[in-house]
């Protein structure tokens, strides 16, 4: 049996689970048929051509699990961004776990979301926001769609600004193999509200006992995830990704963003681990006076894949979105970038901008960059550029001449290189663990206070 | 201290410097001059530690050791410094933490240890009001966006915290007005001992106002034409390469 009949039969086992009454109940039927008409894409589809997901989908996956599996708090800590207090909601292999998580219902609803979806008293909001953003042709949202339950809910109200950063944070306890994880979050930003939100993966290392006796049969775990994200009127989101993962793990992400006018939205994708991993960001910008800010680093190793999707949809006039992404290939990791501007025919005088600069280390390494542009107005501004290369030969002759060791001195020049696309990061202790997980990846102390 | 031997150096194969012997004792400064094409950023290239500049004949000396399998980065510990004549632009490093990292990578490859914080920050202190720098400079991103001016400081900035035994100033004055050329010349007047020595490549004789040689050497087709005293410089001024 193929992954897919799997998942389409197992959708009925899974939904004697859940309750038919639910208001998701429909939406989840729907999206199954709808996956089962499509099913997965292969490297023919042109959004998938450069991304061999098929790699990743073993017939052996499963969207159930077999057992909990508890996790020391050490471990767990680590995990955090730390040195603040945050709201903080903490899924173990896709189920919530209360113990080390934070959350609230205090003015602002900040909890998981299968309270949501079985509560009436939210049925209001399920029927306005749930599943309202999603691309209906993306095999992986309408995947998520059949089988998701818990993630995220977060609902700020109009006016607040929110007093500490949201932490969502989701491990694998390395306990299980195979597993098919399908985390889901709603983000709702009412007008004039203001958030910044954190959302990180995490592997422990397989247990030993698995790897000794089971190495042969182990499946690597497969998250797939998908976020909705509404800002409303003059609210202001920052959006955090970290995917810092063990090599033999995969995400797919998709996430869609929702823009009102005058509300300015930002989203840092930190690439720097997984088998592969793939991001589809989009942005529909549905209002005048929008800013969204999508950046990217991406460091990768051995034989990882990171592929960045992204759409900013401008559908109204004078708007801004600016991209930034850089990669740094080691190995014979690779690479792709896509980024996808479609401005329609009302979406006058907006400036949109995309970068996406790339350095190759290892000899087999690579990477496959495209800006798609599609412009329908006439008084725009549009302007991309790409580049790919090597560490600049004067720079390192340069270093080298004041006495800084060729590793040393590559090591600067990689973390200067990706050390820009930080400068938006309003939250200093964020970016300081975003420092040191660079300054770790490529593998140099370096010398000064990060 | 520095001794060159029938120095011929060739790049891409083409042949810039056919047989320059030149030796440079401590306390000393000399300067080299020629028109342009003559070999002069060969030279300072070649002491440094270029790779791009292949030997063929001769040999490099410093401090009695032949220097010519040596890395940029190890002539550097040994104590040569050179300031570029075009300094590179690497944004995303700040002037502060990459003289940090030069001092402390030198301070390693010496056997010594890292130079504390505090230590670090007064240096930096001191050597920038030397140089008339602002602290706000500091912060910026290693020469990007600086003028030629800015630039030009920035590397008498970085030899002043290195403090090197031989330091090769590569046509320092180009691009600096006036009043730039007076604060620069003025410090490396104070970084000048009796145990380091300086050799200033330049085009024009105004430099060598502010800062006195006590050798001149003119380097002309890849060769020393002619050496004398700051007076040759005077006479260059008046009568041009040509008279050589």
């Amino acid at each position: 049996m193929s992954l897919k009949e799997k998942l389409v039969s197992s959708f009925l086992a899974f939904e004697l689970d859940a309750d038919i009454n639910s208001p998701v109940h429909d939406i989840r039927s729907k999206s199954i048929k709808e996956f089962e008409k499509i099913g997965f894409p292969d490297r023919k589809n042109e959004f998938w051509k450069y991304t061999p997901i098929k790699k990743v989908l073993s017939e052996e996956l499963t969207v159930f699990k077999k057992k909990r599996h508890l996790i020391d708090f050490e471990k767990v800590k680590d995990f955090f961004v730390g040195g603040i207090e945050s709201y903080k909601i903490i899924l173990i292999d896709g189920t919530y776990d209360p113990l080390w998580s934070n959350t609230t219902h205090k003015g602002v609803d900040i909890c998981i979301l299968s309270s949501v979806l079985e509560n009436d008293k939210y049925s209001n909001v399920i029927s306005r926001y749930y599943n309202k953003l999603i691309d209906n042709n993306e095999s992986f949202s309408l995947l998520n769609s059949s089988f998701s339950k818990e993630g995220a809910y977060i609902h700020i109200p109009k006016n607040l600004e929110l007093d500490k950063p949201i932490e969502i944070i989701h491990i694998n306890s390395g306990g299980e193999s195979s597993l098919m994880l399908q985390p889901r979050n709603l983000i709702i930003l009412e007008e004039g509200s203001k958030a910044q939100i954190i959302e990180s993966h995490y592997s422990l290392q397989e247990k030993n006992t698995n790897l000794s006796n089971s190495k042969n049969n182990h499946i690597d775990p497969l998250t797939n995830t998908l976020t909705e994200i509404y800002v409303e009127e003059n609210a202001n989101l920052d959006y955090y990704k970290i995917q810092n993962d063990l090599d033999s793990t995969s995400i797919i992400d998709n996430t869609y963003i929702d823009q009102k006018k005058d509300s300015v939205a930002s989203c840092h994708t930190f690439s720097f681990g997984g088998n592969i991993v793939r991001n589809n960001l989009n942005f529909y910008q549905n209002g005048k006076n929008i800013n969204s800010i999508l950046k990217g680093i991406t460091i990768l190793g051995s034989n990882q894949h990171t592929d960045h999707h992204t759409l900013v949809h401008h559908a109204s006039p004078n708007c801004e979105s600016y991209q930034e992404y850089k990669g740094i290939y080691n190995d014979k990791s690779t690479g792709v970038f896509n980024g996808k501007v479609v401005v329609d025919k009302i979406a006058q005088k907006i400036n949109a901008f995309q970068q996406n600069n790339n350095l190759l280390m290892g000899d087999h390494s690579s990477v496959n960059t495209k800006p798609q542009l599609e412009i329908f107005a006439d008084d725009v501004k549009c302007s991309h550029g790409c580049t790919i290369g090597q560490l600049d030969k004067s720079a390192l002759y340069y270093l080298k001449t004041r006495g800084i060791p060729e590793k040393e001195a590559k090591g600067l020049l990689t973390y200067a290189f990706a050390n820009n696309v930080l400068e938006n990061v309003k939250m200093q202790v964020l970016k300081t663990k975003i420092k040191k997980i660079i300054a770790n990846k490529i593998g140099v102390s370096l010398g000064f206070e990060l | 201290m520095l001794k060159i031997e029938n120095l011929h150096v060739s790049v891409e194969g083409k042949e810039i410097l056919k047989g320059v012997s030149l030796e440079v004792k401590k306390g000393e400064i000399h300067a080299i001059m020629g028109p342009n094409g003559s070999g002069k950023s060969t030279l300072s290239s070649v002491i440094a530690g270029n790779e791009d500049y292949e030997v063929t004949k001769g040999n490099i000396y410093f401090n009695n050791e032949n220097i010519e399998d040596l890395s940029a980065e190890e002539r550097a510990h040994k104590g040569i410094f050179m300031s570029f004549q075009y300094p590179v632009e690497i944004p995303g490093i700040t002037v502060t933490n990459f003289i940090k990292t030069a001092i402390n990578s030198n301070l390693k490859a010496r056997g010594l240890k890292e130079m504390p914080a505090n230590e670090m920050l007064k240096k930096i202190r001191e050597k920038a009001d030397l140089l008339e720098i602002d602290s706000r400079f500091l912060s910026r991103s290693l020469n990007e966006g600086f003028s030629g001016g800015e630039k030009k400081r920035n590397e008498i900035f970085q030899m002043a915290m290195l403090e090197p035994t031989l330091a090769i100033l590569d046509e320092t004055d180009s691009g600096l007005d006036i009043d730039a050329l007076r604060i620069v010349a003025s410090g490396v007047n104070k970084l000048k001992n009796k145990d380091n020595a300086t050799v200033v490549i330049t085009h024009y004789q105004r430099l060598l106002d502010h800062i006195i040689p006590d050798y001149v050497h003119v380097l002309q087709d890849g060769k020393i034409a002619r050496s004398g005293d700051k007076d040759l410089a005077l006479q260059l001024e008046e009568k041009g390469y040509d008279w050589i």
